[in-house]
């Protein structure tokens, strides 16, 4: 039942390098996300993915290379900054805003869209009452999305961590990204859970055409998934390519056994 | 014309669009908001349902599969079905794909409205196997997007409405045909052996029984149900279809099924209907969250609860009650019940019931104390659950009521209740020969319980009539109401009745480890272990007392009277599954335990006062055992009515 | 026992108390959406108030007040541009020196602009007695005018403050911003221009404290010192609650007019000056997260 169709190139990222003081965490990484695409990072531990997801979100800022984000290349940016050109992101360790209730929380998620200005919006007149109520209203279709409508009221602190999880996709959408990084968003769940988070990771693609980059370490999870993956080892780029091709990949085969380079 | 009398349920929704269309008929709460719906639209959209359907071929007599989640487009296809002379037939949504075949294909189905893709999927799944489907419809799109072969039940009203603009009348003119004595509706009945039965239910069927309980409820229209329990079980379709549809009250639907008591607290229903366990769950949550509260709010609940049990539920009935206490219960509606009521969205209930199931005296007690006026009802898919009720301030614990308004019960001389009403069922599809069973000649249903009607006219339901025996002086003997009463009591965890073809009832019991333990304990009795506690006097005393409290409450009834206990005693080990005597779920197996313990059976009928035994017995590592012991026979008091009366 | 005179102690103490907890809230809109302990907070009371009272002097209160907002506005703006944002992934202490700075800084300041005198402030609050609740009490309590505006202006800044946080999108991304700061700022809200609404909307809850407080006691320096007396209060009621600085200055309020009038003729008198800090510190052995603070457990 595979209808969306993979377009151009929208994320390029040519030869980045990173280090950190003397340590290299990435060397001459370069990769390429097509519009549409489920993209994964794969590779051991320490092998520089979440190094890479924070290149392109804007966190790191890579000492040599490139990177064009629909066409436009970049150097220095800030994380908000990554915000506003339609990048959204999960984390490997929730970092949800844990005394605010389910639905504040992916209301912030909206707070780019937000155009009103602050003394409007203090004021809560006019067309900023009216501009909270559709965002409210794009909000509560990513609960009914999400299925999290039984939790709307509760606050995130209180939720077992499954379902944080899943909120904190819910504030991602909230942004209606072009592309959407989720550092490993099944760490820590159970078979079940895995099922459902995978099977909102490929409706968001499919339903509302969004581009992923995720990090994962259930290998199965990620070859069912993904369109195409890159595999890093100690910060270089080892593979490259469908995960049928990247399973018969030699030295992928060694990375994971732990050969010795 | 002669179709103004309001015999259909199409009828019924016409009438309400005319008299109330602008009052609000059905409420979902969608993307965190209560839509709403009043009549005049409800109609709209049956009639948009019921022209799209039969754009599609839809015939008089056709069935239509339901299946999902209370919505109200479910609802609507179902009253649309029945506009052109069709029969709905809800599925329960969490059946599996295979259970369906069986009565898609019983009810020869050609058309199913599904909730969602999860339902649509199940479909298809057994569409090859079920070929006279032939149109899946579905309610919410989500996922749905590529599926070629289903169709939403949008563009189903879509064609509806182009088929009206075409021929205006057709609907109406099919609404005009419908007869009362056409099937409205098949529910099928989930047998413990066999496969499931349809039971066809005749317009005039449910709406008799809708009338019934709505002249004697006193609903009206506005009136407010939650409808969160499965379409496709019989209350369902009573309270929130045939009552809704005769009264003109608004049914609200939950936004998901993980939602219910959110939506509760927001809509504040003022009928209520639950099974047994969600009440205990109900308050097992309120009991957690008083232990989890501050010391003032864990005093002001304690006390409280301590005058809403004196008083409460005599105050809710308009006894006399001191006055002191009524000002002390006021207060604690202020502070407490109020509260309380709210957060389980009760404030604005008129009237709960529940049935289905034995309901514990304590949790009836508790909520009926805090102000909730909680009754029992009685009736089963074959009656339209229309049977029997408790009236406003007319509530006895362990009955269930007295027969409603056109209902005729007699109980046969095995003791099995029979059942006339308006809501019998017409047949079970297919099945002359199990409709011949269920229906005697003369028209009585058997209802396959045991019961009785006790001195207030109550009728009281004891067991399932092939459990029930007899005495050999021909008393009536309920094993399973005797035990279950002994297991009220904290202290005794298993309970075996005999006297099926025997002189008297003796009982051996099982006496609860931890609660009997604690009892010892803070009275200083010392013991080394279960047989050793079992064999104490002071125990033998005090489930002997628990006897005669059972006993006690037996002679109330004079049906029942005769089977008082008068022998008991306390087995010298715990009954376990691994040995046999209890099924996996926990029930004693009464043939096995009898035979087992033969010898003491014997020497409680024989009159002995104690018995040597020796039982082999599994330990938890594997390894086996022998058990033995003198165990201990006593008589219990014998109580007559009179006695209790003098004592009173 | 005197009924009428102990509710009209106790009264006399929740008008204090109001006062207590307008400061306290200071403190805690600061502390919670930056970590930093803003030893300003009198300072900018004291600033405020003396903005206000000198503009009086040549334009209509209400003019000058909108001015005076205007000024704390300036204030925040400037205060997030020349300490935070310098002095951005600091430790709080260094936060905190920097704080003390800025407090010697509004002082001299102020007073240079402003002039240094005691300046009488008349708002126009009404300053006669009532007495109320003749009919429940023998000889009815004893309430002054002045502090019943002043409690009722207390609550209207509060529920406003409340409504703010709740229900806008401003509120709802300073309390993220409280929350956590790495998350608020990966969806894209700013943390400067966070700061500086924070620190505005504490500049404006000085100038209310300051005007009321001001038209009580006259504007001078000691106004200043009203700071010392909401430590005390946010420690009871908790560094991060609102609630809580509210609740706890209604109590220390309370409380020191009571220990006041019945243990003060025991111990001599004079409880009121350190009673607060007492309470205080009893409160840090018991339960050093306050009455409603949330208690720190770290996650392994």
């Amino acid at each position: 039942m595979q209808t969306r169709t993979i377009g151009e190139v929208i994320l390029d990222i040519r030869d980045v390098s990173l280090a950190f003081g003397g340590v290299k965490a990435l060397t001459e990484v370069s990769f390429d996300v097509r519009e549409h695409e489920i993209r994964a990072i794969i590779g051991p531990n320490g092998a520089g993915k979440s190094s890479m997801l924070n290149v392109i979100n804007g966190v790191y800022h890579p000492q040599r290379g490139t990177i064009a984000f629909h066409g436009v290349q970049r150097t220095q940016m800030r994380p908000h900054e990554a915000a506003r050109q339609g990048i959204a992101r999960t984390f490997q360790n929730i970092a949800l805003f844990k005394g605010m209730s389910v639905l504040d929380n992916i209301m912030t998620g909206r707070n780019l869209k937000m155009s009103s200005n602050i003394f409007a919006q203090a004021l809560y007149v006019g067309p900023a009452l009216k501009e909270e109520l559709r965002h409210r209203h794009k909000v509560e279709e990513i609960i009914d999305f999400l299925e999290i409508q039984s939790i709307r009221k509760t606050p995130v602190g209180r939720l077992p961590y499954g379902l944080q999880k899943r909120v904190e996709l819910g504030r991602a959408l909230a942004a209606e990204p072009n592309l959407l990084l989720l550092d490993e968003p099944m760490a820590g769940m159970n078979m079940e859970e895995k099922q459902d988070m995978s099977r909102f990771i490929l409706d968001v693609n499919d339903q509302f055409g969004t581009t992923i980059v995720l990090i994962e370490h259930d290998m199965g999870v990620v070859m069912d998934l993904s369109d195409r993956v890159v595999v890093l080892d100690y910060g270089k780029k080892i593979g490259d390519g469908t995960p049928d091709e990247v399973r018969a990949n030699q030295a992928v085969i060694d990375a994971y056994l732990g050969v010795k380079h | 014309m002669t179709t103004t009398a309001l015999d259909t349920f199409p009828r019924l929704l016409l009438h309400h669009a005319s008299a109330r269309g602008e009052r609000p008929a059905m409420r979902e709460k969608h993307l965190g908001i209560w839509q709403s719906w009043n009549w005049s639209q409800a109609a709209e959209q049956v009639t948009a349902i019921a022209a799209g359907l039969a754009a599609l071929g839809f015939q008089r007599g056709d069935h239509l599969a339901i299946i999902g989640d209370n919505r109200p487009r479910l609802y609507w296809a179902m009253c649309a079905a029945q506009c052109l002379g069709g029969v709905a037939v809800p599925l329960y949504q969490d059946a599996i794909a295979q259970e369906m075949v069986f009565v898609l294909h019983d009810a020869d189905v050609k058309f199913a409205v599904a909730e969602d893709q999860e339902q649509v999927d199940k479909l298809r799944d057994i569409k090859a196997q079920c070929p006279l489907l032939q149109h899946i419809f579905y309610d919410d799109e989500r996922g749905l997007r590529h599926y070629t072969d289903v169709l939403s039940l949008d563009a189903l009203q879509q064609q509806g409405r182009e088929f009206a603009r075409q021929r205006p009348d057709y609907v109406a003119a099919e609404i005009a045909k419908g007869g009362a004595a056409d099937i409205a509706v098949m529910l099928y009945t989930s047998g413990t052996t066999g496969n499931p039965k349809g039971v066809c239910q005749t317009h005039a069927a449910f709406i008799g029984s809708a009338r019934g309980d709505v002249a004697f409820d006193g609903f009206t229209a506005d009136d407010q149900i939650l409808s969160y329990l499965p379409m496709a079980w019989v209350g369902d379709h009573l309270f929130s279809y045939a009552e809704a549809l005769v009264a003109g009250f608004t049914v609200n639907c939950p936004e998901s099924s993980e939602t219910v008591m959110i939506d509760m607290r927001e809509i504040g229903p003022t009928y209520y209907f639950a099974p047994p366990r969600v009440f205990e769950n109900l308050l097992t949550q309120v009991s957690i969250r008083m232990e989890d509260a501050g010391w003032l709010k864990r005093k002001w609940y304690k006390y409280f609860m301590q005058v809403a049990r004196r008083c409460g539920a005599e105050i809710m009935d308009g006894k006399p009650v001191a006055l002191g206490d009524r000002w002390r219960y006021r207060l604690g509606n202020l502070l407490i019940f109020g509260p309380l009521r709210n957060t389980l969205g009760m404030s604005r209930i008129r009237v709960a019931y529940t049935g289905g199931a034995a309901i514990g005296p304590d949790l009836y007690r508790f909520y009926r104390s805090i102000g909730i006026n909680l009754k029992q009802l009685y009736g089963q898919t074959e009656t339209c659950a229309y049977v029997s009720k408790h009236a406003n301030g007319d509530v006895k614990l362990d009955t269930v009521g007295k027969p409603l308004p056109g209902v005729e019960i007699k109980i046969a001389h095995n003791g099995e209740v029979l059942v006339r009403s308006p809501g019998i069922l017409k047949e079970f599809r297919k099945r002359p020969e199990a409709t011949a069973e269920a229906i005697d000649a003369d028209g009585f249903f058997r209802t396959g319980d045991a019961g009785f009607f006790d001195s207030d006219g109550h009728l009281k339901i004891i067991d399932r009539a092939k459990d029930v025996g007899k005495l050999n002086d021909g008393t009536l003997f309920a094993p399973q109401f005797i035990e279950n009463k002994l297991k009220f009591f904290s202290h005794i965890k298993e309970a075996v009745a005999f006297g099926d073809a025997r002189a008297m009832t003796c009982v051996m019991a099982n006496i609860d480890m931890q609660a009997v333990g604690d009892w010892a304990e803070r009275r200083g009795i010392a013991y080394s272990g279960y047989t050793d506690l079992a064999g104490r006097p002071e125990v033998v005393k005090l489930i002997g007392e628990c006897v005669e409290r059972v006993n006690a409450d037996l002679a109330q009834d004079s049906a029942l009277a005769g089977s008082q206990i008068k022998r008991f005693l306390i087995l010298h080990k715990e009954l376990d599954a691994d040995d046999g005597e209890l099924t996996r779920t926990r029930k004693v197996r009464r043939g096995f335990i009898a035979e087992k313990y033969a010898v003491l059976i014997d020497a409680l009928y024989a009159g002995k006062t104690s018995c040597h035994i020796e039982t082999q017995v599994k330990f938890e590592d594997g390894r086996a055992g022998m058990v033995s012991a003198d165990v201990q026979i006593s008589e219990a008091r014998i109580f007559s009515a009179g006695e209790l009366a003098k004592a009173a | 026992m005197n009924w009428g005179f102990l509710l009209e102690v106790i009264l006399g103490g929740l008008m204090a108390g109001v006062l207590y907890s307008l400061v306290a809230l200071g403190f805690v809109l600061i502390y919670k959406a930056s970590g930093v302990f803003n030893f300003a907070q009198g300072a900018m009371v004291l600033f405020a108030a003396l903005s206000l009272v000198r503009l009086m002097e040549h334009m209509p209160f209400l003019a000058a007040f909108v001015l005076t907002l205007a000024i704390m506005v300036l204030l925040a703006i400037g205060i997030e541009r020349l300490v935070l944002r310098p002095l951005v992934n600091q430790a709080p202490i260094i936060l905190f020196m920097a704080t003390i700075g800025l407090t010697y800084f509004l002082d001299g300041f102020g007073q240079t602009i402003w002039g240094s005198d005691v300046y009488q402030l008349n708002i126009g609050m009404p300053k006669e007695p009532i007495i109320m609740a003749e009919s429940l009490v023998n000889g009815g309590i004893l309430v002054n005018k002045e502090d019943l505006y002043a409690a009722l202006i207390a609550a209207i800044l509060v529920a406003g403050l409340a409504l703010f946080f709740q229900k806008t999108a401003t509120g709802r991304a300073l309390r993220a911003v409280a929350d956590d700061h790495q998350a608020a700022q990966s969806v894209g809200i700013p943390l400067n221009r966070i700061w500086v609404i924070v620190w505005a909307v504490s500049g404006i809850v000085a100038l209310v404290a300051g005007m009321v407080w001001g038209s009580k006691l006259g504007v001078q320096f000691s106004l200043s010192l009203i700071a010392l007396k909401a430590l005390p209060v946010v420690i009871l009621g908790g560094f991060e609650s609102v609630p809580g600085a509210i609740i706890g200055g209604l109590i220390i309020g309370v409380g020191e007019k009571l220990s006041e009038v019945y243990l003060g003729p025991y111990v001599g008198g004079g409880i009121e000056y350190w009673f607060a800090y007492v309470l205080a510190l009893l409160f840090l052995l018991v339960r050093p997260e306050g009455l409603f603070g949330e208690k720190h457990i770290d996650r392994v």
